[in-house]
């Protein structure tokens, strides 16, 4: 038997038989190991992960994804209702997913648009189609998209899943090209404010004493702030004229500003438990720099604890930057956000009209939601050793 | 007690001077003075301008000289004449903008604290002593809703079931006869019959937090052996468990006052916005996109505040229920 063979048998056992009652593999796993074991009894958590995976794989290519040209006003499709997708025919027989042919009729007097569906005929839904023009990843230029009707149905006849706004454009599009902007900005903020949150927590659980209680207090300071309010404040005082990416990395700035005092906290916890550990001790007695200290021997054993954190805070980043440009003091149209597709939902008129412009919330809602059950899961991975 | 009071107050005023100091630094950062487009504004409606009037109101706030000049005559202003600035769009002083829409902001907090607590206390308890029954995964559902779901989209939410199948507008915290009417009993029964939606909405988002804190703390509290020796001794399981443990698994909750009032002020300002409420939210937001920031520092100064003020009292209390706390000062 090769030690490859070997590898795969010892991956392959504990799938089978639980984690407490475990075999031999327990005591040889590595640490990843065993907590990929413990993440994979968190079943929400396991989920979410799938989740988060496609809708950051629909940010990544959402040109790709989206069926229609995000900012192209339809003028013919206003306020359209969700398009329905069937399986099943009207006789009961099951065919490839397709759409019926519309007939849209506005009421004159509501303004309502009703959508009937007229059973005759159907578009079957095409995978791979041509559609608008764009880059993928900003190299290849291209116009195959992920799925859409035969080019002519698709602009006589359309299919919005998500329907339509007062523009005509098409919603699911816009959804898919503000997972762009609305996801990245949560990461990269969560980011930023790891980054400060490392460095002076990291000090003020290392070193302790007076630069502790200095920091602690700057830390509590910026936590009596509402952050709402301050977040309004501080993007009130971008310039209007900044370019969205300008606009962009002002306000993730701005987030990460509050954000980092979440990281720090549990940076410094983490310091202040492991400062103490025999390894650290052992570690200085060999000569070891205090930098090698932190970077070879502590870091490593609380990485799991940051990422945890990390996974944990990014919700909050998200909904910041969407509260913040759904009252329109963070990114403005023509930027695509989440939080910049609510605005429509501000508008009374229009809420009533088409209650789909309420989708963009609801990416937000499953997104924060995932991000939770994931970092639950990963704290509990965290400490594979604990039982 | 007295001398820890008086403690809490003096470390309580550094923290209020650098709170006056961030608010001012984010007043001064659009470009521009106000005075200057305050005169712009005047010509352009065609009024003639009182230089002298200008002249005084630029001797008050020390425009035009350093910053430093600048903060100090505001303060001065605040503490000695309770002067907060002069708001330009609206031509009042920011004192008479501001009170009713802070008190508003202050009674939804308070509202959405003490439902949330009404909610998460008992709920949190049960949860915790009926570990992984339905009714526990349930609220853990719930919980998550809290957490997943911002206020101001329930208010989406609740604003398009109300207008559509309700025939309600939900929006705004009074009826229209008392908008601006001086405030009566009638008043503030109008106050009641509105303000538990957005109340309840607050609440919503925040309970989640507070029902997880209750049942986690509970949970590492009910197998110490100080339970077990009261169980010992024949105590009934409710007296016990509400004696005991509940106590101190509750306080971390009001230990954090502060925190979750500040929690709640940003959920307020946001659903505010939405629902259009005579809250400090609205008021700000416009004071900020038309760039009026006496009155946009003013409210955030004052946000700040009260938030301190909360952890105060919350730090009062708990020296008052754990004698550690006072002693250690």
């Amino acid at each position: 038997m090769t030690s490859v063979d070997q590898a795969k048998q010892v991956e392959k056992a504990p799938a089978e038989d639980d984690l407490q009652s475990g075999g031999e593999q327990i005591y040889v796993a590595p640490p990843w190991k065993l907590m990929w074991w413990r993440f994979r009894k968190h079943r929400m958590a396991l989920i979410s992960a799938v989740v988060l995976i496609l809708a950051y794989f629909v940010a990544i290519f959402c040109e790709f994804v989206a069926p229609y040209d995000p900012n192209q006003a339809m003028l013919q499709f206003k306020q359209v209702p969700p398009t329905m997708i069937h399986i099943r025919d009207a006789q009961g027989q099951f065919h490839w997913p397709f759409v019926y042919q519309h007939t849209r009729t506005m009421d004159p007097q509501t303004l309502q648009i009703t959508s009937v569906e007229d059973t005759s005929t159907r578009y079957p839904i095409q995978l791979l189609v041509h559609g608008f023009e764009y880059k993928l990843l900003g190299l290849w230029t291209t116009d195959i998209h992920l799925f859409g009707l035969s080019p002519a149905a698709q602009d006589q006849q359309g299919e919005f899943i998500f329907g339509t706004d007062r523009l005509g454009r098409d919603m699911f599009s816009r959804v898919c090209y503000g997972a762009r902007l609305s996801l990245s900005m949560g990461m990269v903020s969560v980011f930023l404010s790891l980054a400060l949150g490392v460095v002076l927590g990291g000090i003020s659980g290392y070193y302790g004493g007076r630069v502790d209680i200095l920091i602690q207090r700057v830390i509590e300071f910026i936590r009596t702030i509402p952050t709402i309010p301050l977040y309004m404040t501080l993007s009130a005082a971008l310039p209007r004229d900044w370019s969205i990416i300008r606009i962009y990395f002002g306000i993730t700035m701005i987030i990460a500003l509050v954000g980092w005092t979440f990281m720090a906290r549990v940076v410094r916890g983490r310091f202040l438990a492991m400062r103490e550990e025999d390894f650290v001790l052992a570690a200085r007695l060999n000569g070891s720099g205090e930098m090698r200290i932190i970077l070879r021997h502590m870091l490593p054993s609380f990485l799991s604890y940051i990422i945890a954190a990390l996974t944990l805070n990014i919700p909050n980043m998200i909904l910041a930057e969407t509260g913040l440009s759904f009252i329109g003091l963070g990114l403005r149209p023509p930027a695509i956000s989440w939080g910049v597709l609510l605005q429509e939902a501000m508008n009374l008129r229009s809420l009533v009209l088409s209650p789909w412009v309420l989708v963009p919330g609801f990416a937000v809602v499953i997104s924060v939601l995932a991000f939770n059950f994931v970092g639950d899961g990963l704290r509990d991975a965290a400490d594979p050793y604990a039982r | 007690m007295l001398g820890y009071i008086i403690r809490r107050v003096l470390i309580m005023i550094p923290t209020l001077i650098l709170i006056s100091i961030i608010s001012f630094t984010a007043l001064l950062l659009p470009p521009g003075d106000y005075l200057t487009s305050y005169a712009a504004q005047l010509r352009q409606q065609g009024e003639s301008i009182d230089q002298e009037a200008i002249d005084s109101l630029r001797e008050r706030y020390g425009l035009g000289q350093p910053v430093y000049v600048q903060y100090i005559k505001w303060v001065q202003g605040i503490v000695t004449r309770g002067d907060w600035g002069q708001s330009m769009e609206w031509q009042r002083p920011v004192r008479d903008l501001i009170g009713q829409a802070l008190g508003l902001t202050v009674v939804l907090a308070v509202f959405s604290l003490l439902v949330s607590w009404l909610i998460a206390i008992p709920m949190g308890v049960y949860s915790a002593t009926h570990q992984y029954s339905l009714p526990d995964y349930l609220m853990t559902i719930f919980s998550f809703l809290g957490v997943g779901v911002p206020a101001f989209l329930w208010a989406l939410i609740i604003m398009y079931f109300a207008q559509t199948k309700l025939g309600l507008n939900v929006g705004g915290l009074f009826s229209q006869q008392y908008l601006s009417a001086p405030w009566s009993w009638d008043k503030v029964v109008d106050l009641l019959k509105h303000i538990w939606i957005p109340g309840l909405i607050v609440a919503l988002e925040n309970t989640a937090g507070d029902l997880r804190t209750t049942r986690a703390n509970l949970l590492d509290e009910v197998n110490k052996p100080y339970v077990e020796l009261a169980r010992a001794k024949g105590l009934s399981e409710g007296r016990l468990l509400w004696k005991y443990p509940v106590r101190v698994a509750l306080n971390p909750f009001f230990s954090t006052v502060g925190w979750s009032l500040a929690n709640r002020i940003s959920s307020i300002t946001l659903m505010s916005v939405v629902l259009s409420l005579q809250t400090t939210g609205p008021l700000q937001l416009r004071a900020l996109t038309s760039q009026d920031m006496y009155l946009a520092g003013t409210i955030l100064l004052l946000l700040s505040t009260l938030t301190v003020i909360g952890t105060l009292v919350s730090d009062v209390l708990l020296a008052w229920v754990d004698p550690r706390i006072r002693l250690e000062g």
